[in-house]
C-alpha cells in the first residue's frame, strides 16, 4: 500500500515541475502561432517547403536547442520553449526562447546565430556586423532540462530505494529496490571492489554508483523518442566531459605516492627513456589527460552515433516519401524493422556504455590508490 | 548547437546537477543502502556460519552417539562373552564337583560295602563257628553217651599226645 502512495507521490512532484515548463510556455506558442512564418521550428516542415532533409533534421535531434519540440500537425508545431538566461554586459536576461523563434526571429538584439562557428547560439550582432556570444549563457536548454528532469528523477528512485532499504531491513528486497538491488551489487563487487580493491573500494562506490546510475538512466531516457525523453544528453559532449573531469579530479586527488613515482619516474624503465629526453613522464602526463579525454569521447560518440543511426534511418522513409509516395510506405517497413532492432542495439549500449564508463573510472581509482608492489 | 561545440551553460548546470545529485544520492541513499546491504550480508553469513556449526556440531553429536552406541554393543558382548564363560567355568566346576563327589560317595560306598562285607563275614563266621560248635556239641553229646566211649576216647587221645 504505501508503495503505491510513494509512487503516486513522485508522479505529482514531477507533475509539478513539469507544469510549470510545459503549460506555460506551450501557451505562448500558441499567441505566437499565426505569425509564425520562417521558423527553423520543424525539419519536417522543411521537407515539406524544401525538400527533406535528413541532416538538418537529424543534428535537429541530436544537438542542445534552446526549444524542445515536441509534435508538428500540418502547420501547428507544439514545442516546449525554455527560459533563455543570459549575463552580457553588466546585467542579467531571462526571456522565454518563444521570442527567438517567432516573428523577427530577435530580442533584445540576441538571436540564433546560423553561422558555422556559433550554430545554434545566442549571439547579438557587434559593431562591425560580427556575431558576439554573451558572457555568460545558462538558459535552461533542452538537456539543461532534461539533465534536471533526470537528475529529480535518480534522486527521487534512489530514496525512494533507500527508504525501502530501511522499511524491510534485513528481509528480501521488494519491487524497484529488488530491480535495482543486483545492478547496485553489481557496482559494487564486480566494478568497485575488483577494480580498486577490498581495502580502499568504500570510498569511490558513492560516485562510481552515482555516475553509473547517471549514465544509464540518461541513457535509456534519451531512448524514449518522447517529452521529456529524447534529448541526447549522454551524447553532449558538455555532459559527457563533466563527467570525465569528476573522474579526473578524483583519480588526481587521490594519488597516492606510488601513482606519482609511477608518472614521473616509472620504475622498470630503462634510463634513457628519462634522461636526457623525458620521454616516458610526457608520455605518462599526456596518459593523465588522454584517460579521461578518452571516457568522455567513448561515451558521447557512442550514444550520438546510437541517435544518428536510429534516426537516419527515420529520415530514409521521408527522403523516399519525398521521391514517391509508395515507395515512402515500402520503405518504411524496412526503416522500422531496422529501427526496431538498433533500438535493442542501444539499450543494450546504454547499459554497456554506463558499465565502461564506470569501469574505467574506477580502473583509474585503483591505479591512483595502489600500493607499490613489494 | 553544433555537436562538438557544446554550450558553455549545459557544462556549468552539469557540474551543479551532477554536485547535488552525487551529494544527496552519496548521503540519503547510497550510505543507507550500501549498510544495509552489508548488514544483510552480514547476517546472512552469520546464519550460513551457524548452521554450518550447527551441522557440524550434529555430526559430531551423531558420531559421539555411535561411539557411545558402538561402546554400549561392545560392552554388552563383552558381559554377554564374559556370562558365557562363567557359566561354561561353573558348569565345568559343577561337573567336576559332581564327578568328584560321586567319586567320593563311590568310593565311601566301596568302603562301607567293603567294611560290610568283612563284619558280614565275621557274622557269618561266628555264626558258622556257633553252629559248627553247637553241631560238635550235639555230636560230641551223642558220641560219648556211654562212658566207655569216652573213656577209650580220652585214652586214644592222651596215647596220642603222649607219642607226641
Amino acid at each position: 500500500m504505501r508503495d503505491k502512495t510513494g509512487v503516486i507521490k513522485i508522479l505529482a512532484i514531477l507533475g509539478m515541475v513539469f507544469s510549470f515548463f510545459v503549460f506555460f510556455p506551450v501557451a505562448v506558442n500558441a499567441q505566437h502561432n499565426e505569425n509564425e512564418s520562417r521558423a527553423v521550428d520543424s525539419a519536417l516542415l522543411h521537407g515539406k517547403e524544401e525538400g527533406f532533409l535528413a541532416g538538418e533534421m537529424i543534428t535537429e535531434h541530436v544537438t542542445d536547442s534552446y526549444q524542445w519540440h515536441i509534435i508538428s500537425i500540418g502547420e501547428k508545431h507544439v514545442s516546449v520553449y525554455l527560459p533563455v538566461i543570459l549575463y552580457d554586459r553588466g546585467e542579467w536576461h531571462v526571456f522565454m526562447s518563444s521570442k527567438l523563434y517567432h516573428g523577427h526571429g530577435s530580442y533584445l538584439g540576441y538571436f540564433i546565430s546560423e553561422e558555422q562557428a556559433n550554430l545554434g547560439k545566442i549571439v547579438r550582432k557587434g559593431a562591425n556586423g560580427e556575431e558576439i556570444k554573451p558572457a555568460l549563457d545558462v538558459s535552461i536548454t533542452k538537456n539543461v532540462l532534461a539533465l534536471l528532469f533526470s537528475s529529480l528523477l535518480l534522486i527521487i528512485i534512489f530514496l525512494s530505494v533507500a527508504r525501502s532499504y530501511k522499511k524491510n531491513k534485513g528481509h528480501a528486497p521488494k519491487g524497484v529496490q529488488s530491480f535495482l538491488e543486483p545492478l547496485i551489487i553489481f557496482v559494487r563487487d564486480d566494478i568497485a571492489k575488483v577494480s580498486i580493491g577490498e581495502k580502499r573500494y568504500k570510498k569511490y562506490t558513492p560516485f562510481l554508483l552515482s555516475v553509473f546510475f547517471f549514465i544509464l538512466l540518461n541513457n535509456l531516457l534519451g531512448l524514449i523518442p518522447f517529452f521529456p525523453g529524447g534529448a541526447n544528453l549522454t551524447g553532449n559532449l558538455a555532459i559527457t566531459g563533466v563527467l570525465a573531469l569528476f573522474t579526473f579530479i578524483i583519480t588526481t586527488v587521490s594519488g597516492n605516492k606510488n601513482y606519482w613515482v609511477h608518472i614521473i619516474n616509472a620504475p622498470g624503465v630503462p634510463w634513457w627513456l628519462k634522461l636526457p629526453i623525458p620521454l616516458m613522464p610526457i608520455v605518462e602526463i599526456m596518459g593523465m589527460f588522454t584517460k579521461p579525454f578518452v571516457l568522455m569521447v567513448r561515451l558521447f560518440a557512442n550514444m550520438l552515433a546510437g541517435h544518428i543511426v536510429i534516426l537516419g534511418f527515420i529520415s530514409l522513409i521521408f527522403i523516399f516519401g519525398a521521391m514517391n509516395q509508395l515507395l515512402g510506405y515500402g520503405v518504411s517497413v524496412v526503416s522500422v524493422g531496422f529501427t526496431i532492432f538498433l533500438d535493442f542495439l542501444e539499450l543494450l549500449v546504454a547499459f554497456i556504455q554506463a558499465y565502461v564508463f564506470t569501469l574505467l573510472s574506477a580502473l583509474y581509482f585503483g591505479m591512483a590508490t595502489e600500493e607499490a608492489h613489494t | 548547437m553544433s555537436l562538438i561545440n557544446p554550450g558553455f551553460g549545459l557544462i556549468i548546470w552539469m557540474t551543479f546537477a551532477f554536485l547535488i545529485v552525487l551529494f544527496i544520492l552519496a548521503k540519503y541513499a547510497w550510505k543507507p543502502i550500501m549498510n544495509s546491504l552489508k548488514e544483510r550480508e552480514d547476517s546472512i553469513e552469520d546464519a550460513l556460519r551457524i548452521a554450518d556449526e550447527t551441522r557440524k556440531e550434529m555430526e559430531n553429536l551423531k558420531l559421539d552417539n555411535e561411539k557411545l552406541l558402538k561402546e554400549a554393543k561392545g560392552e554388552r558382548d563383552a558381559i554377554l562373552r564374559e556370562a558365557r564363560k562363567i557359566k561354561e567355568r561353573l558348569i565345568e566346576e559343577a561337573k567336576e564337583k559332581a564327578n568328584t563327589e560321586a567319586a567320593r560317595i563311590v568310593e565311601s560306598a566301596k568302603q562301607r560295602i567293603e567294611t560290610e562285607k568283612g563284619r558280614a563275614m565275621t557274622d557269618i563266621k561266628n555264626t558258622i563257628a556257633k553252629y559248627a560248635l553247637e553241631i560238635a556239641e550235639k555230636v560230641m553229646k551223642e558220641e560219648f553217651k556211654d562212658k566207655k566211649k569216652q573213656s577209650s576216647y580220652i585214652e586214644k587221645l592222651l596215647d596220642e599226645t603222649r607219642l607226641n
